[in-house]
């Protein structure tokens, strides 16, 4: 009776979870979508704790250390995701994903030791560890630390602690790992006596996960995450094949293919293939320094404060073009307070979202909302830039590759192919930045040497402050 | 050949499920605006974090003088448990952000 009533569970938990990724594609149903995973995630645990009989029809006991696990885990966890920064959810994600991942390997150890000590005391006829369920174990121990250690070099890239480091023949010496590692599992299926080898596997998977993630640039982080998130998933269905348990390889392969799917349809909106991000890491500053040099040099315009803020009230159109840079002198909301007094003035004011913009796809968007910028007033790359040649001023606040043309005009550039915002169709485009040192990328942006171009210098908080009081009082 | 042809008929269940939840994923995600691009991967972290039910298991199963057990399950539950709450918070904060102001 227990054991089909946990069955039953499974079945809903399982529904609620392609629901809810069902409506988490959706901006109405998003939220409630979440929550429904959530309450079928709750559901699958509660009746595991309760109802779960292993083939002995034996229950679950050290219930309470599963309570107490349940209860640290459940207090940091909420707590963490409410305290941190807005501008820090990219990196919650990748941490969150890397303890999955860390949690799948664990798993594999343990279920490993607890079956060889099985087989040694028990006298059944049938060999408790089959090549199969070894295989399992290996790879679910792989994926999940590949996935832990490489979410954790990904979170560390996102705040800012992880340089970009690579050496030469680091492709060859981490395929190297990757090959002894599942060499190693390959050793474990044939003689299941050496434990010490799956240990070996172990620190192999997390080397692997490190030099994986280490070369690869900052920008390039959230194709990252992505990829390792569908890892995780991947290795949470591995835990389902060994334990026959249906939620976790429903979960685990509904991750692992949607974030798959995810990962490359991030990377269409970059324009460039999966292969470049994981293996070219992006542009390799030697080669963006040289193509920086071939002729984007030259004069620029400053404009003043006072001239910006005329040229701007008395606009019919103005486009806003978010960047990284709002978002790290956190002023959006001096943003929104600009917008608002230009609307006042019968402006019109939208804002061009590249998909790239900032950290990770909507980090823009999740920064503007959080300033109470109207959701309609966000608008997508390709639906904006239809209207730049109807605009009368651009205000680019510390965005600089998503609107370089080099990206469209030189092939040796890095960012070369990646669809831009056709910010020079405006009749004026104004760019905030504090320096006119590079971007992400690295490159210099001829943009800046244009004719219609002019340079606003300042923090992006302050100029924009500055803004609305000189626009106030036209 | 029959090693593989019987190996398939013996676990024919578990295949479809998985071949019937790769498409089911793929479906799901097709028509995503890049703006959701970010919470419906925090959502999917959340849903993977059923992990945490293997760490249960794996827990509960453990004899109590197997102090490795004990503890690794522990931790794994810790874990699993942050990779679940942690995600559905951060995708929900995520969330809030975007509901309609009038």
């Amino acid at each position: 009776m227990a054991a089909n009533i946990l069955i039953l569970c499974y079945l809903v938990a399982s529904v609620t979870f392609i629901l809810g990724l069902k409506m988490l594609s959706n901006p109405t149903s998003a939220r409630k979508g979440n929550l429904l995973a959530a309450a079928g995630m709750a559901i699958a645990i509660f009746a595991t704790i309760f109802l779960y009989e292993d083939e002995a029809g034996m229950r679950l006991h050290n219930l309470g250390w599963i309570f107490g696990g349940l209860v640290v885990g459940s207090v940091v966890g909420a707590l963490a995701a409410k305290k941190v920064k807005m501008t820090s959810m990219p990196e919650m994600v990748s941490l969150f994903n890397g303890m999955g991942g860390a949690c799948a390997a664990l798993i594999s150890i343990v279920e490993f030791n607890h079956l060889v000590h099985l087989s040694e005391t028990t006298m059944k006829q049938e060999p408790v560890l089959t090549a199969g369920t070894i295989l399992i174990i290996a790879l679910g121990l792989i994926i999940g630390a590949v996935s832990f250690s490489g979410s954790m070099i990904a979170w560390g890239k996102l705040n800012g602690k992880v340089k970009d480091f690579s050496f030469a023949g680091q492709k060859i010496v981490n395929l190297l790992f990757l090959f002894v590692a599942l060499a190693g599992a390959a050793w474990l299926i044939v003689d299941p006596t050496q434990t010490y080898v799956l240990y070996v596997i172990l620190v192999l998977s997390l080397l692997y996960g490190v030099l994986f993630v280490l070369p690869i640039g900052g920008a390039d982080m959230p194709v990252v995450i992505s990829l390792l998130n569908s890892f995780t998933g991947v290795a949470a269905a591995f835990g389902g094949f060994l334990y026959d348990n249906k939620v976790m390889l429903t979960g685990g392969i509904l991750v692992g293919a949607a974030g798959t799917l995810l990962t490359i349809l991030m990377c269409k909106a970059m324009n460039r293939s999966l292969l470049n991000v994981l293996v070219g890491s992006f542009g390799g500053n030697k080669n963006a320094a040289a193509a920086g040099e071939s002729g984007a040099q030259g004069n620029y315009k400053e404009i003043s404060l006072s001239d910006t803020a005329m040229l701007m009230s008395y606009a019919n159109k103005v486009i806003i073009v978010p960047g990284y840079g709002l978002a790290v002198a956190q002023a959006q909301h001096s943003c929104h307070e600009l917008e608002k007094i230009l609307n006042e003035k019968g402006v019109d004011v939208t804002y061009a979202i590249h998909p790239v913009a900032g950290r990770m796809p909507g980090h823009m968007n999740v920064l503007l909302a959080e300033a109470d910028v109207p959701y309609e007033k966000l608008k997508e790359m390709e639906q904006v830039n239809e209207e730049f040649k109807n605009t009368d001023v651009v205000l680019i606040l510390g965005a600089n590759d998503v609107v370089n043309p080099a990206a469209k005009n030189d092939p040796a550039s890095p960012i070369y192919g990646m669809p831009i915002l056709e910010v020079e169709l405006a009749k004026t485009v104004i760019v905030n930045k504090r320096s006119m040192k590079p971007g992400y990328a690295g490159i210099e942006n001829e943009l800046f040497f244009q004719p219609k171009t002019s340079m606003l210098f300042g923090d992006a908080k302050k100029v924009l402050q500055d803004l609305c009081a000189e626009v106030k009082a036209i | 050949m029959e090693q593989i042809l019987n190996w398939v008929s013996t676990h024919q269940q578990i295949i479809y499920i998985v071949v019937l939840m790769i498409f089911v994923g793929i479906e799901v995600i097709g028509r995503v605006p890049s703006v959701l691009h970010t919470p419906l991967m925090s959502g999917a972290n959340a849903i993977h974090g059923v992990v945490i039910i293997g760490a249960i298991i794996v827990m509960g199963k453990a004899e109590i003088d197997n102090y490795l057990a004990l503890g690794l399950g522990f931790l794994a539950v810790i874990l699993g448990t942050l990779n679940v709450v942690g995600g559905f918070v951060v995708t929900d904060r995520m969330l809030e952000m975007f509901k309609k102001k009038k």
